[in-house]
């Protein structure tokens, strides 16, 4: 295999992995800003955020991700994450490398690890991509109460143009991740919490789940933005 | 004020200014040198004709002020919600005393609000009285993520803010200004969640509860709790800035505020120096929801405009609106003064 390929294998394990407020990967964000495979095929990647303030928690699980996203790939022989330009880069630094939990990582600050909001996110990206592809199903005209029916089956075998099988990839990706044990019988749009939506209350439950695709576009724009002024003052 | 083409007043309160200083010799350590820095990134979403180099940024004048707010502004009334980082800036980023003189040239302009800090428990509390007979406050800003030591934040439910809501109460301040907005520093101890609010408003009816930057980007767990407490109001500061470079996301947002507060509950704030009430009125004006979200929430009329602007701000600190007529004067009655400006 060629350097180059290797190169490419990571970027494309990097692409899995999600700023967990935008849903969108630390590679399109443009968070990643150098990746570098040493003769051993040791990793290290480097990565910079769009404030030197930006929540260390939230660092702390795309640091991580990011590790073990890389170190999947078998030929890999380990993986140095780092984030510089931020104000505990190397309290993050210091944690991911040795695997500990964020709890252990930041001493005295937090009494949880991360898995609790971990949960919270996938919940967030979960009604985000839900939304998307329910928009997008009944912008094609469906009849809602038919497309609340639809069990995992007959979503994917619905036929749908490029756009459309793209957000339900998304969607699939995340309900997979929640639905773990489901067959292809299960409900393919149920509520975070599993319950089924009745047609009748569509509308305010598209209204509810409308506020995780809100406040990810809100920290998207916002971290473009901040981001691209960031690495423009360093030019 | 504000002059519509057809010729009609506003009356305009920006509940959200400040004077600061992130000076390099104010600048305690790289804390305070980042935290300038990116309230700078923050400014670059301003028209670009608006945008200031990074120096003047830093300390601008009173002049300065002046002629942005109240000359170009069309700004009637501006309240300074001040924000202390004594860890970061030797004489904080914002000064109460700089404030407090500049109020005394504008009077019957300008509200200069104060702040306070649970940590300093006992001490504070006697501080807090001699700052409410000093200053007369009528409100405070506060700011939860306010690093203080080892201490990088707390919450309004901690058992000494309880005791700082009761003082102020017991002072005469009816208005608390909570900075609920783009994540600076939480751990997983979010210090900017908005669920504090929730308890603190219900035990404390007679208090308002601006939340400024509306909790974004947090905006629906936000718009859950206003919706079911009548005190809680939203601070549009930030999130008004995007009306330029993103106009249907902001749409979006006043469109659920609307939605869930109604539109009486929605303050004004251009969180001057960050931006300028200038360019921003002036989109605000323009702003028609696009057809998707009015047919959803209702259209924006030039009624809740003008409610957003200024009706709701001098309700809440018993600012007259003038006419345009004669120069405004500060209330003396405890009653609100609700005049609407009108049609010309």
């Amino acid at each position: 295999m060629q350097p180059s390929n290797r190169l490419e294998q990571i970027w494309l394990a990097l692409e899995s992995v999600t700023d967990p407020e935008i849903d969108e990967s630390v590679v399109s964000l443009d968070f990643v800003s150098e990746v570098k495979i040493d003769e051993s095929n040791g990793i290290e990647i480097e990565f910079r955020l769009p404030t030197y303030w930006c929540a260390p928690n939230f660092a702390f699980l795309m640091a991580s991700d990011m590790r073990d996203a890389v170190s999947e790939l078998d030929w890999v022989a380990d993986v140095t994450v780092r984030l510089v330009d931020h104000f505990s880069a190397e309290l993050i630094n210091r944690g991911v490398a040795r695997k500990q939990d964020f709890r252990d990582a930041f001493p005295g600050e937090t009494d949880d690890d991360l898995c609790a909001l971990r949960q919270k996110f996938l919940g967030q990206a979960y009604e985000r991509r839900q939304e998307l592809l329910l928009k997008h199903l009944f912008g094609l005209g469906s009849d809602p109460t038919s497309i609340l029916g639809l069990r995992l089956s007959d979503l994917l075998s619905l036929a749908l143009d490029q756009q459309g099988a793209a957000l339900r990839a998304l969607y699939l990706f995340v309900w997979r991740k929640s639905h773990p044990n489901a067959g292809k019988e299960a409900m393919a749009f149920t509520t975070w919490e599993g319950t089924p939506v009745d047609p009748r209350d569509l509308k305010d439950y598209l209204r509810k789940i409308a506020g995780a695709r809100r406040n990810a576009a809100f920290n998207g724009f916002i971290c473009r933005s901040l981001l691209a002024e960031r690495a423009g003052d360093k030019r | 004020m504000f002059t519509t083409t057809s010729g009609e007043k506003i009356f305009v309160v920006d509940g959200h200014v400040h004077l600061w200083d992130g000076s390099d010799e104010n600048i305690k350590n790289r804390y305070g040198e980042e935290f300038i820095k990116c309230f700078y990134d923050y400014h670059k979403l301003s028209p670009k004709e608006y945008v200031w180099p990074y120096k003047k940024y830093q300390k601008y004048t009173d002049e300065d002020f002046e002629q942005d707010i109240f000359q170009n502004g069309y700004v009637d009334f501006a309240i300074f919600n001040p924000q202390y980082l004594g860890d970061f800036y030797y004489n904080g980023f914002s000064s109460l005393e700089r404030n407090e003189t500049f109020r005394k040239k504008h009077p019957d302009r300008v509200i200069a609000n104060g702040f306070w800090d649970p940590r300093n428990e006992e001490a504070g509390l006697k501080q807090l009285e001699k700052d409410v007979e000093k200053y007369g406050w009528k409100g405070v800003k506060l700011y939860t993520a306010e690093w203080k030591g080892d201490s990088k934040g707390w919450k309004l439910t901690d058992p000494w803010s309880y005791r700082y809501l009761e003082k102020s109460q017991e002072l005469g301040i009816k208005n608390v200004h909570v900075h609920k907005g783009p994540t600076i520093r939480p751990l997983n101890k979010d210090a900017f969640d908005v669920g504090d609010v929730d308890e603190t408003a219900t035990l404390f009816p007679d208090l308002n509860f601006i939340v400024e930057h509306c909790g974004l980007p947090r905006l629906n767990d936000f718009t859950f709790i206003a919706a079911q407490e009548p005190n809680v109001y939203a601070g549009l500061a930030v999130a008004i800035a995007l009306i330029h470079t993103r106009p249907r996301y902001f749409s979006e947002i006043i469109s659920e505020l609307l939605f869930w507060l109604g539109p009486d509950r929605i303050l004004f704030g251009s969180d001057y120096a960050l931006w300028q009430p200038k360019w921003i009125i002036e989109k605000f004006m323009d702003l028609q929801l696009p057809e998707d979200l009015a047919a959803e929430t209702g259209q924006i009329t030039m009624e809740m405009k003008k409610k957003i602007l200024g009706e709701n701000a001098a309700r809440l600190y018993n600012i007259p609106i003038s006419d345009g007529a004669s120069s405004p004067k500060r209330a003396e009655s405890p009653e609100p003064v609700r005049k609407v400006a009108p049609v010309a």
